[in-house]
């Protein structure tokens, strides 16, 4: 059964209404928060778990057991602190922009939820510097909150003290990655630090951190209000809840639409993206989780239950759940090469298999895209993925070596017709 | 010549030279009455002794004041970059590390209008490789400015528009679901001065919606409903 607007979290996802405290108010946002505070700390963290909450920035991870790594109290005077992750920048992913522009207040809401629920003194929220007009939104949704008592000194008159500021990016998508943002609040460059220590116990100026994806924060005060059974009543096992989707490229009307988790793709895209450019005999292929996921070939994606188990399945992953869509007119090998020469633009520098290596595969990449190759060189390619994957301080050498792999795997022949098509031109010309 | 491994549209990320006209220029700089405050603000969002924190948000700050006082999108000459080093009382080689580790800080003069035209997928997928030939045709310079001062073009990295995509950013604002003419449409609107009608360019489209087929949330079109009667 698909989901009815009544379920739906961000009712203003389309921004038709105004965003303000006013408005947020009466959709309600901030209808007595207090009363969620006084529930304890410990009964907001079963609640998010037993909800099947996984995190909505990529990696998955249960938010309930992730806010539970807190320390209970501060033995040492450090205080805590909850980081926002806002930084949406894997290519495809378009949703987060819509939470802050459109309906900040969930997220504001959900920071001092979540801040209180983890001990912490004061969120940041880490806007990315692009999402500039998105970012005044955001300054001044977190100004009305200070100005109505929600937020600040005795926030929402529950007796607790938390802050919110916000902190604006510069343009590095490799601040997405927890640690690396944690250095760039700190006003450093950006590049991720060595785990452990992980920021539970030693993240943002030393202190407890813990760092969360917007949208699995702002979803929290909804999840309390209509409480764990009903977020656990959508989705598969292991794959509860609703999910902002994010659709791109080719089918008819992309657009962000919140969705039942495990909705096959093919209802996803019959039923709000008017279809597939062409019809569905024109699918290619989709990439279903942002840039850094492998492509899944039409055939294999159709009927597969969009979430972490289905994607996974088929050699995938959900991802941030921005869903790139192909058909048959797309240059398979640029739009990959395209994602390779993204990596390599973003690589922080810190490692040299992925300062190298990115590099090093766009290259390669390139040449494959115009058949300027030798078959063997194919083989290489997939070597040195696998050299760069896993060897390297953070994910992004991973997230570079993925989208190849997946080309390899699912469009080898492709490449190989490309190559033998220049080698048979350079024959003729030669004869 | 372009040094192997360079995209050609890449900006210029080297530091500007150095020199007795550029410390003439640009030794006096100090923030303005509205930016002091500004500042002042901007570090008190960071614990006491953390105002090194506050180093990105006062570059970004400094790049606008640059640009109010050139008429462009503003950028950071050295000796800018050593006022805010001061303020902050940190290192000026920490501040110079993260002006040319993130992109958003420019290290060169640009343009009235920083056009950044997204060239990564979902937006190749369509149609960006059209409004780069706009912009080419248009002899904008990648990483200089153009002659009448108006223009600099920059292929950029996914914005984060891309269910509105393709897209551009010009300055402050962004320009969703484009076609060639409708990007040349914006860049005429601006060269004459114009403040052209910024976000999605599609006809009867409001923000992220399937365009022209709404498939839920019809409710919230009109009136601003409160779903928890039906809860």
């Amino acid at each position: 059964m698909a989901l009815q607007d009544k379920d739906r979290i961000f009712t203003n996802l389309y921004g038709y209404q105004p965003w303000n405290l006013a408005a947020a108010r009466a959709r309600g946002d901030w209808d007595n928060t207090k009363a969620l505070m006084e529930r304890g700390r410990d009964a907001i963290i079963q609640e998010i778990k037993d909800s099947g909450l996984r995190g909505r920035g990529g990696a998955g991870f249960p938010t309930g057991m992730k806010w539970s790594f807190m320390p209970k109290e501060s033995k040492d005077g450090r205080p805590s602190f909850l980081v926002i992750n806002a930084d949406e920048s894997e290519p495809g992913s378009c949703k987060d922009r819509e939470i802050i522009r459109h309906d900040p207040h969930k997220l504001i809401e959900g920071a001092l939820v979540a801040g209180f629920a983890m001990g912490a003194r004061a969120a940041y929220i880490y806007i990315r510097g692009e999402y500039i007009r998105e970012a005044e939104t955001l300054f001044a949704a977190v100004a009305e909150a200070y100005d109505a008592g929600l937020v600040g000194k005795n926030a929402s008159g529950s007796g607790y003290d938390f802050d919110v500021f916000v902190h604006r990016g510069a343009g590095a998508y490799i601040c997405g990655e927890e640690t690396a943002m944690i250095e760039s609040i700190e006003g450093k460059k950006g590049q991720p630090r060595l785990k452990p220590p992980f920021p539970a116990g030693a993240g943002l100026y030393g202190c407890p951190t813990t760092v969360n994806n917007v949208e699995s924060i702002a979803v929290a005060p909804t999840i309390l209000r209509r409480g764990a059974s009903w977020f656990a009543s959508f989705g598969r096992e292991n794959n509860k809840g609703t999910k902002l989707f994010q659709i791109s490229g080719h089918v008819n009307k992309p657009c962000v639409v919140e969705e039942e988790m495990s909705i096959p793709f093919s209802e996803l895209i019959e039923k709000h993206c008017g279809g597939i450019r062409g019809g569905k005999d024109n699918l290619l292929a989709v990439i279903p989780g942002g840039s850094s996921v492998p492509l899944v070939p039409a055939e294999q994606i159709w009927d597969a239950p969009m979430d972490f188990d289905g994607l996974r399945a088929v050699g995938s992953g959900l991802g941030t759940a921005a869903v790139i869509v192909m058909d048959k007119s797309t240059d398979i090998v640029r739009a990959i090469s395209r994602l390779s020469y993204f990596y390599k633009h973003e690589s922080c520098g810190q490692c040299t298999p992925c300062r190298e290596g990115t590099g090093w595969m766009w290259r390669v990449m390139e040449r494959l895209r115009k058949g300027d190759a030798d078959v063997q060189e194919i083989d290489m390619l997939w070597n040195v993925t696998k050299q760069v994957e896993g060897h390297t301080i953070c994910a992004l050498g991973d997230a570079a070596a993925w989208p190849i792999q997946g080309l390899i795997r699912h469009f080898r022949p492709e490449i190989e017709r490309r190559i033998a098509e220049k080698g048979g031109a350079l024959r003729e010309a030669a004869e | 010549m372009l040094s192997r491994g360079v995209h050609p549209l890449m900006a210029d990320r080297h530091i500007y030279p150095d020199s007795p006209e550029l410390r003439a220029r640009w030794g006096n700089f100090a923030w303005t009455e509205a930016n002091a405050a500004k500042a002042k603000e901007i570090v008190a969002r960071y614990p006491e002794g953390r105002q090194r924190s506050a180093s990105m948000p006062l570059l970004d700050l400094a790049q606008r004041q640059v640009g109010a006082e050139t008429n462009t999108q503003g950028w950071l000459p050295i000796p800018v970059m050593e006022y805010v080093a001061n303020y902050l009382d940190m290192p000026i080689i920490r501040v110079v590390e993260v002006a040319t580790f993130y992109t958003m800080y420019n290290l060169v003069p640009v343009g009235k209008f920083h056009v950044q035209v997204c060239g990564t997928t979902p937006c190749m997928l369509r149609g960006s490789d059209d409004l780069i030939s706009v912009c080419k045709a248009k002899k904008m310079p990648t990483g200089g400015v153009s002659e009448d001062g108006l223009w600099t073009f920059t292929e950029v990295e996914c914005m984060g528009n891309c269910s509105s995509a393709p897209m551009v950013q010009i300055n402050d604002d962004n320009y969703e679901d484009l076609t060639a003419d409708r990007f040349e449409g914006i860049l005429d609107a601006l060269a004459r001065g114009e403040s052209p009608k910024t976000g999605t360019q599609e006809p009867g489209r409001h923000t992220v919606e399937p365009a022209g087929a709404l498939s839920n949330l019809h409710a919230m079109v009109g009136e601003n409903h409160d779903y928890r009667g039906e809860w």
